[in-house]
């Protein structure tokens, strides 16, 4: 377990850096819209179990689905459209025009499509989740060397046994990358939606405590989203670990 | 029955902007359980013939057929060490050397048996558990052969399984393929770049021209197996002649085989 230990130790002392930093640049601007983190964490602590957590819980809920979501649909159809250059050839073009365009910009859309509730908001981060993922994947799936499908192929393997004991395995350690960068982008979405519209989840709270002026509440709330950021960032990591235990060994 | 007749065999790859004959109107008959060595210049279609035997490349004219059955796909009995060995970075040691019972639906519990027979046999039982990238390159060969064993296949086509190894492991590993030829008797089919090695192994040798490949020759090697061979001047002569085969065909032209020597 000194694995476990490093990483504790490394999230302290990574914690303990950004709280002094946070710390030195609120006495420097010394304004109070930048509460220091001795107050914010107060309040934090305060708020935690009646307000932040509920809210937490409805925008982690929000986010996982979407990814969850975001990816199984795009992991299969990625490695698909990778080993099939005839796939290719129709929906790589596809792809490329429809990847830079932002998704974001549909929100409005869906607003008025599906309400202002949690389906709009999924539906807009799996949206972006999934052509992150789709493109990994099938980059992931065109890369994989031609000996390793050979030696599997001279065994007898027809083409799913092909996808069950090549692709998929080859490509997972390039999705779970992809999964964590989408992590990131998809925490933001989520705070963009939740601020624009609804009346729950973290977001809404940061935003609310925002316009009624309660500024340590807001930095309550912005430490629970960098929370639940973490454990979002965490929990692939651990199931990266465990799937890909292979990718780890011989380096 | 695993013996194996070629007739006229050509194969065309086609490639980006011109298509390549790897080989061309081959003919090769190999008794079942005869022990065949092949060898030839780089590039000659040596990896192609292999492939074209396991079914994983289809002829542009000829015919190979194996067990008196024309080759259409791959066999259920054949197996094929590639020359990268073929492992699976992502399967454990055990997982690896049972793929090919895997693919072939064999049940679980007989899967296991064979397995484990396979990798005591090639001493590997201990790395069961292993990923490939936590073994050195002459296990990561005895695992591919552990594979092949695991199958219970009465054809091993080999593409230079051993030319990635230092001259000890690789002596070692010449010993092994022998003992489990011996004890098993399945037809074997080695592609090689070391004359020593095709002498060692081969009941007979048999030579390739340059691309696009052809049989040039066939070296009667009758002594091969015999209990210390490696040693007696009749294997020296045997080299000798094959080199001079070799030699006549500008095989020596090629880096690759006078390196591997
Ligand atoms: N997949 C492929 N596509 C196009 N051309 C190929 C392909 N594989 C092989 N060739 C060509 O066919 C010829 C024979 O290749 P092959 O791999 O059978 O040679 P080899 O005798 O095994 O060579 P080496 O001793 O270097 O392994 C080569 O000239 C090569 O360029
Ligand atoms: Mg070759």
């Amino acid at each position: 377990m000194g694995g476990l230990t490093r990483r504790v130790l490394g999230y302290a002392s990574a914690s303990l850096l950004l709280l002094v930093g946070w710390h030195l640049v609120a006495v420097l601007i010394d304004s109070p819209a930048l509460p220091g983190p001795v107050p914010a964490l107060a309040a934090f602590g305060r708020l935690f179990a009646a307000t932040l957590l509920p809210e937490v819980l409805v925008s982690g809920w929000r986010v996982a689905i979407s990814m969850a979501i975001g990816t199984a649909l795009a992991v299969p159809l990625g490695l698909v459209i990778g080993r099939s250059p005839r796939l290719d050839a129709v929906c790589g073009p596809l792809i490329f025009l429809t990847y830079p365009v932002p998704k974001i910009v549909f929100l409005p859309v869906l607003l008025v499509l599906l309400g202002i509730g949690s389906l709009s908001k999924i539906t807009l981060i799996t949206l972006i989740v999934f052509f992150q993922i789709l493109v990994t994947a099938r980059d992931a799936a065109r890369g994989i060397p031609a000996a390793s499908v050979l030696s599997v192929r001279s065994l007898g393997a027809d083409r799913w046994q092909v996808f069950r004991h090549v692709v998929v395995p080859a490509a997972l350690p390039d999705v779970f990358t992809a999964l964590r960068i989408s992590t990131g982008t998809a925490i933001a979405v989520l705070f963009f939606t939740e601020s624009i519209a609804g009346t729950d989840g973290i977001g809404y709270y940061i935003i609310d405590a925002w316009s009624r002026l309660a500024y340590t509440d807001m930095f309550a709330g912005i430490v629970a989203m960098a929370l639940l950021g973490v454990v979002l960032y965490e929990a692939l990591e651990v199931a990266e670990a465990r799937i890909c235990r292979w990718a780890r060994v011989g380096r | 029955m695993a013996g194996v007749a070629i007739e006229g065999l050509s194969v065309t790859y086609d490639g980006v902007d011109r298509s390549v004959d790897a080989l061309t109107s081959l003919d090769l008959t190999i008794a079942d359980g005869e022990p065949v060595a092949i060898i030839g210049p780089s590039g000659c279609g040596k990896s192609t013939l292999l492939l074209a035997i396991a079914g994983l490349v289809a002829p542009a004219a000829g015919r190979v057929s194996v067990g008196g059955r024309s080759v259409e796909g791959p066999r259920l009995h054949t197996a094929l060490i590639l020359q990268d060995f073929g492992l699976l970075p992502w399967k454990t040691v055990a997982h690896n050397a049972a793929l090919g019972l895997e693919i072939r639906r064999v049940p679980a519990p007989e899967r296991e048996r064979r397995v484990a027979e396979a990798l005591e046999r090639v001493g590997l039982a201990e790395f069961a558990h292993a990923y490939p990238a936590e073994l050195s390159g002459g296990m990561r060969q005895r695992l591919a052969l552990a594979r092949a064993l695991a199958l219970e296949a009465d054809l091993l086509l080999m593409d230079e399984p051993l030319s990635a190894l230092d001259a000890l492991t690789r002596e070692d590993l010449q010993g092994l393929l022998l003992s489990v030829w011996r004890q098993r008797a399945h037809t074997s089919l080695l592609v090689t770049h070391s004359i020593e090695e095709a002498v060692f192994l081969g009941r007979r040798v048999v030579v390739l021209t340059p691309r696009p490949g052809r049989v040039a020759a066939v070296v009667e090697n009758p002594r091969q197996g015999d209990e210390g061979f490696r040693d007696t001047p009749a294997f020296y002569e045997r080299c000798a002649e094959l080199r001079a085969l070799l030699a006549a065909e500008g095989a020596f032209d090629d880096r690759a085989l006078t390196e591997a020597e």
